[in-house]
């Protein structure tokens, strides 16, 4: 096997005295979908801001594309080609979707072909090309996703963390959603999904890792992980 | 030519029209205005011009500072001190001013920003950093200490290289000030720093999260608004004559300075410029209006209450509104 796209190993964060993670090890192959799952408060947020350098683990290494990135700057992590869509979709409330969708394109990599990739989110999200000149607080919550995705992609990124991107939004919208991170996987974006709906994230990720009070507990194919016992049991109530 | 596409791009030749006509009639105006009124006028570009540096930080980039004093406090003193000790003009003087304004700014801006304090608890460090200097500035005997530090007034002189002369001198300096700093602002506006700003002043989060340099970004903000705020220092130590720590680096001085943009319009081009004018405005009424009525001290509850008024009736600012009645709208931000 080559190596993997994404390698975090033995990973530990801290704020202040409360541990975050605890030896925290994982890999994300080129090409993959792999869900992160565990209740509120398990560490899932951490992990992705750990790996963005918004935080700053106290050890261990966080490899991507062969280059260490652990601890940031953040904006470096996004010029090598990570992208974020942070939890609660963070979009710049007071300026249109257009100039949201601009704002996406600040690593030096993306700007080059902005333009494209503008027209490819663009025909990816047709709502937001007729919303352009709309601002963007004034657009629902699945379109503030979309939105959120759609800026995130105009970084070009190579591999796209999303951070609970069902949160808040309705059934039908949650659907649209994991339907869309599937076919950004299927054209060739390698996904790393933090989920706390653990049956949707797992039925379409290749891989899972449990995250249980900042460790992992378990790993394993997607499928493997829904049929077992302590994950029905623990988070399917099954 | 790119530069001037990017400095009239996107305004209607309406807007250009009346932007020239306001010029022509500051360039002019020395010419017929009378003493009592180019004074009034020095006043209302001095306020444009710190509010215009000020508002970098809290119109632009969405830092609050509510310490700005020091940056014009240490510009006024250290062109004044090198002057008054060593003769070097205000136009050398003023480098050094600067760059030790730019490096105040950054020590405030490295401590709060690194320790990512955000908001009020940022603000109070700015007020910690002024203050702090305002007593250093009493002890310190090369600046004069609290006696003061005071430029020698000769009368009817008027010297370019050493900023020393009359009104007339003193109103073409600020107009040239205010002038460069308007243009400053709409270059930084439009580029791709000034588009990063914005999206940190929306939510700094997001902005982290699509990989603008945020930290980079709000120094570069400090380090700007504190370089002109030292210029405007420099030219209020030579247009007074004098400085004192208890002045120099108050509070009130620090509150002047936000007082423009926040009237005007937070993060416009034209509300500092336009707060200026309503506030002077207002100022100079008032003092009038309380000598005709021979009560003193109404003049600071009419002076309040009038800013309650603005800030009730205009939340963003007058110049938003000001500007759909010209029919000259600035791009939303």
């Amino acid at each position: 096997m080559s190596a993997p796209l994404l390698a975090v190993q033995g990973l530990d964060l801290h704020y202040g005295d409360a541990q975050a993670l605890a030896d925290v090890s994982l890999e994300v192959a080129a090409g993959e979908i792999v869900a992160i799952v565990g209740a509120n408060g398990a560490g899932k947020s951490s992990l992705i801001r750990a790996i963005h350098g918004i935080e700053k683990p106290t050890r261990g290494r966080i490899v991507f594309d062969g280059q260490d990135i652990a601890g940031g700057p953040s904006h470096r992590v996004c010029e090598a080609g990570i992208g974020h869509v942070a939890e609660g979709r963070q979009v710049f409330p007071n300026l249109s979707v257009l100039e949201n969708l601009e704002m996406g394109a600040a690593p030096k990599r993306a700007r080059a072909a902005e333009r494209k990739t503008m027209e490819r989110v663009m025909a990816l999200f047709p709502r937001l090309a007729e919303r352009r000149d709309q601002a963007a607080g004034t657009l629902s919550g699945g379109e503030q996703q979309m939105l959120a995705i759609g800026r995130c992609l105009m970084g070009q990124p190579r591999l796209v963390m999303f951070d609970e991107p069902s949160l808040g939004l309705a059934p039908t919208i949650v659907q649209e959603v994991f339907r869309i991170v599937r076919r950004l996987n299927e054209e060739g974006l390698t996904i790393l999904l933090v989920e706390q709906n653990v049956q949707a994230s797992l039925r379409i990720a290749h891989r899972g890792y449990v995250l249980e009070n900042g460790r992992i507990e378990l790993s394993g194919a997607g499928g493997d992980l829904l049929a077992s016992d302590r994950v029905r049991q623990a988070y399917l109530g099954l | 030519m790119s530069i001037v596409r990017l400095l009239i791009g996107g305004a209607t030749p309406r807007a250009l029209a009346l932007l020239a006509a306001l010029l022509a009639f500051l360039v002019a105006a020395p010419a017929f205005l009378g003493p009592y009124a180019l004074s009034v006028a020095i006043l209302i570009l001095y306020f444009a011009f710190v509010g215009q540096a000020w508002n970098i930080m809290m119109g632009f980039a969405g830092q609050l500072s509510l310490g700005h004093a020091l940056y014009a406090g240490l510009g006024g003193y250290i062109a004044a001190g090198l002057f008054f000790h060593y003769g070097i003009g205000p136009w050398v003087g003023a480098f050094v001013a600067v760059a030790v304004a730019v490096l105040a700014g950054c020590i405030v801006g490295y401590l709060g920003f690194r320790f990512s304090l955000a908001g009020v608890y940022f603000a109070l460090l700015t007020i910690a950093f002024s203050e702090f200097t305002r007593i250093a500035f009493d002890h310190w005997t090369w600046a004069g200490g609290s006696g003061g530090l005071f430029l020698k007034v000769q009368g009817g002189v008027t010297d370019i290289l050493n900023l020393r002369g009359g009104a007339t001198l003193f109103y073409y300096a600020i107009l040239i000030l205010a002038v460069g700093a308007f243009v400053l602002c709409r270059l930084l506006l439009e580029s791709r720093l000034g588009r990063y700003w914005l999206a940190i002043r929306e939510d700094a989060e997001a902005a982290q999260a699509v990989g603008v340099p945020v930290f980079r970004c709000k120094m570069i903000a400090i380090a700007i608004s504190a370089a002109l705020t030292a210029l405007a220092g420099v030219w209020n130590a030579f247009y007074y004559n004098n400085l004192f720590p208890e002045t120099a680096f108050a509070m009130g001085r620090s509150i002047e300075i936000t007082l423009a943009p926040i009237i005007g319009g937070l993060g416009t081009l034209f509300g500092p410029i336009v707060g200026a004018v309503v506030l002077t405005g207002m100022g100079e009424l008032f003092t009038d209006l309380t000598e005709h009525l021979k009560i003193s001290g109404l003049k600071q509850i009419f002076y309040g209450l009038a800013l309650l008024v603005i800030v009730i009736w205009r939340p963003a600012g007058v110049w938003p509104w000001l500007a759909k009645r010209l029919g000259v709208e600035e791009r939303g931000r």
